[in-house]
């Protein structure tokens, strides 16, 4: 099986320092990848890698399952996207287009096709003869996107393209991306660190720290599964509750201060004693019931709600620890009220405390 | 609804202002103050170029003539004696145009391209390079004068218009180069990779990108440069040559040749000529130069 894009053991050192350690990435044809990440986790330099940018310091990088490794930007069949857009301010938007055509020398008919079709595809055709300063965000976002969609590629890169946008445009251009991956069914790798986009945009998501992938999984499964405690804390909004306590019986049960929680139906392998680990629990798989049940139940006290339209997002206080819970809003307690939570334990994520690994 | 009623009651639009505030006021006394005292030199010339000789050493400094003539300001062209010849300043003026355009292009140029590797084309040891570059730009030229006197006899170029040319070119290097660098670090390093993966290289994106951005700075350089060599006197008095000696020479010999009694009116003339050239310069293109000095500072 050949992949679109196959990176083998990528490391990239700037001086002394490691950014991206021993990196290995298959990506399907047609794939939408995105890499996400915090701050300095090195989601944009493997991009940039990718785009020929920046040089390797080991390992190798396949695009259509040629070895580019040490191939120009201009002949690894990719196009990318940048965050600032870095459209050429002197240049109209037809200019802009055509550049990279006309440097390749391509026949005039054809470059005029390609920004025809692109210019269709993007609805930037009233625009063609304005410069790039004449333009809104979106817009120019849209003929950055032009840019790499006329040179026909295999493979488009996106460097947090719509970072720079405001947030009602930001959900715009995102379904129109998803759209235009839809209709084109190109290769699209994607870095981010708005887990939104990963989540809504991504075939299957990179969560990336330190120069390491952490996992690569669908959305529905980094969501559901996160495979360490980074990754079980970086996605999802609000956050995931941690619990510390220990796994006990024999692997049967987890007990966090007073309470033991059967981990019965628990979606892992647990049959062995941890004296340290935490229980995941995501804001929407508690539930809040007034009456105690013995295995099910963790009993909490309110401490206040934030009413968010549909729902609200209730935080208590249970065995020392601060919970949030979402909840429907005519269903929410009182603050000050006594509860009891009852877990959902097929949904929830038990990881061992030292090697804050799932379990 | 209550609300709106009263917010239309109030006034609306600018705050008003009386026309003269004593801030203003005093702001305004010493602008025109400081501008009377830097204008008041050049009154006096261009009123002293108009006299002639006996109306000079009889009337008063600041009086203008009471029979303005252009005499003074012809002979300063065409027959004021700089030594030995008696042809005007015409000559040095002319050996300034061939010495100040070759200077400027060729300084510029390698500059420019010079900045925009250092820049965008990182290499081994571009850091030390840069580093030695800018020392460069502030060891004394005194220090230099000497050896460059023996390097361009070594090449056999000494008191010609190469020589001079040559000095001028490599002593503008440096800072120039400072410069275009600096100016192309403010640019956005994304357009710098938006063109790679387009497939420009290396001269397709210095020319077709780059270049076309930077007008500013190439103005602030034009400018640099061409008043810098225009004013300069040391270099075109030691490496020139008596033929190739540029405005400045001739006017310092002009003013400086002791023959009978001095001619204020053509001395006066013969300076505003020489001055003329960085002048016109700088009311041409202050709008730009001010431009390319703030484009670092904020990025447009």
């Amino acid at each position: 099986m050949s992949y679109s894009v196959s990176v083998k053991n990528l490391t990239l050192k700037f001086g002394a320092a490691e950014v991206l350690k021993n990196l290995n990435l298959d990506v399907e044809e047609g794939e939408f990848i995105v890499l996400l990440g915090p701050s300095g986790c090195g989601k944009s330099t493997l991009l940039n890698c990718l785009a020929g940018l920046l040089e390797l310091s080991e390992g190798q990088i396949h695009i259509k399952g040629k070895n580019v490794t040490w191939a120009e930007p201009s002949e690894r069949g990719i196009g990318m996207v940048f965050q600032s857009y870095a459209l050429y301010p002197q240049m109209t938007v037809r200019g802009n287009l055509s550049f990279g055509l006309k440097i390749a020398g391509l026949p005039k008919a054809d470059i005029e096709a390609r920004v025809q079709r692109a210019s269709e595809i993007l609805q930037i055709g009233p625009y063609l003869d304005r410069k790039p300063g004449a333009l809104s965000g979106g817009q120019r976002q849209r003929v950055a996107i032009g840019r790499a969609l006329v040179r026909d590629v295999d493979v488009f890169l996106f460097d947090e393209p719509l970072s720079n946008l405001d947030a009602k445009l930001r959900s715009e251009l995102r379904v129109e991306l998803k759209r235009l991956h839809n209709r084109l069914q190109n290769t699209m790798i994607y870095v981010t660190h708005d887990q939104i986009e990963a989540l809504t945009l991504a075939d299957r998501i990179a969560i990336m720290r330190g120069g390491i992938i952490q996992q690569l999984a669908p959305p529905q499964e980094v969501y559901n599964r996160p495979v360490n405690l980074f990754v079980a804390g970086f996605i999802g909004s609000p956050a995931m509750n941690f619990l510390k306590g220990a796994v006990v019986d024999g692997g049967k049960a987890f007990q966090v201060g007073n309470t033991k929680v059967s981990l019965e139906g628990y979606d892992g392998g647990t049959n062995i004693e941890r004296p340290k680990a935490i229980l995941g629990l995501r804001p929407e798989h508690l539930l809040i019931q007034p009456e105690a049940e013995a295995g099910m139940t963790i009993p909490a006290q309110v401490e206040l709600d934030e009413p968010m339209g549909a729902d609200s997002l209730v935080w208590l206080v249970a065995e020392g620890h601060q919970l949030s819970v979402r909840v429907p809003v005519e269903n929410r307690p009182k603050p000050g009220a006594t509860v009891h939570l009852k877990v959902e334990i097929h949904k929830a994520s038990v990881f061992d405390a030292e090697s804050e690994q799932r379990i | 609804m209550a609300n709106t009623s009263t917010i239309s009651a109030e006034p609306s639009g600018a705050k008003p202002k009386p026309f003269i505030t004593w801030e203003r006021a005093v702001v305004y006394t010493v602008l025109i103050v400081c501008a009377l005292f830097f204008l008041l030199p050049l009154y006096i010339m261009i009123i002293t170029s108009l006299k002639s000789i006996s109306e000079i050493q009889g009337g008063n400094i600041f009086v203008p003539s009471s029979n303005p003539s252009l005499a003074a300001w012809e002979k300063a062209w065409n027959s004021a004696c700089t030594g030995l010849y008696c042809e005007g300043i015409k000559v040095g003026f002319w050996n300034s145009i061939k010495i100040t355009v070759p200077s400027t292009i060729v300084s510029i140029a390698v500059a420019s391209i010079s900045g925009y590797s250092l820049a965008n084309w990182p290499f081994k040891f571009s850091e030390g390079f840069f580093t030695i570059l800018l020392l460069g730009s502030f060891i004394p030229y005194v220090v230099m004068l000497y050896p460059i006197v023996i390097i361009t006899r070594y090449l056999g170029i000494f008191s010609t218009l190469p020589a001079v040319v040559l000095v001028h070119t490599i002593f503008g290097l440096p800072i120039q180069t400072l410069l275009f660098r600096n100016y192309f670090a403010s640019l956005p390093q994304e357009l710098f990779k938006a063109a790679r993966v387009d497939g420009a290289s290396y001269w397709q994106i210095f020319f077709r990108v780059f270049v076309p951005m930077s007008v500013p700075i190439f103005t602030v350089s034009v400018i640099l440069q061409v008043t810098g060599i225009w004013n300069d006197f040391l270099f075109g008095v030691i490496y020139a040559g008596p033929t190739n000696y540029p405005m400045t020479v001739q006017l310092n010999n002009i003013v400086n040749s002791a023959q009978g009694g001095k001619a204020y009116n053509v001395d006066m003339a013969a300076t505003i000529l020489t001055g003329l050239v960085p002048l016109t310069i700088y009311f041409i293109s202050g709008k730009y130069f001010v431009r390319g000095i703030a484009a670092g500072a904020v990025k447009g």
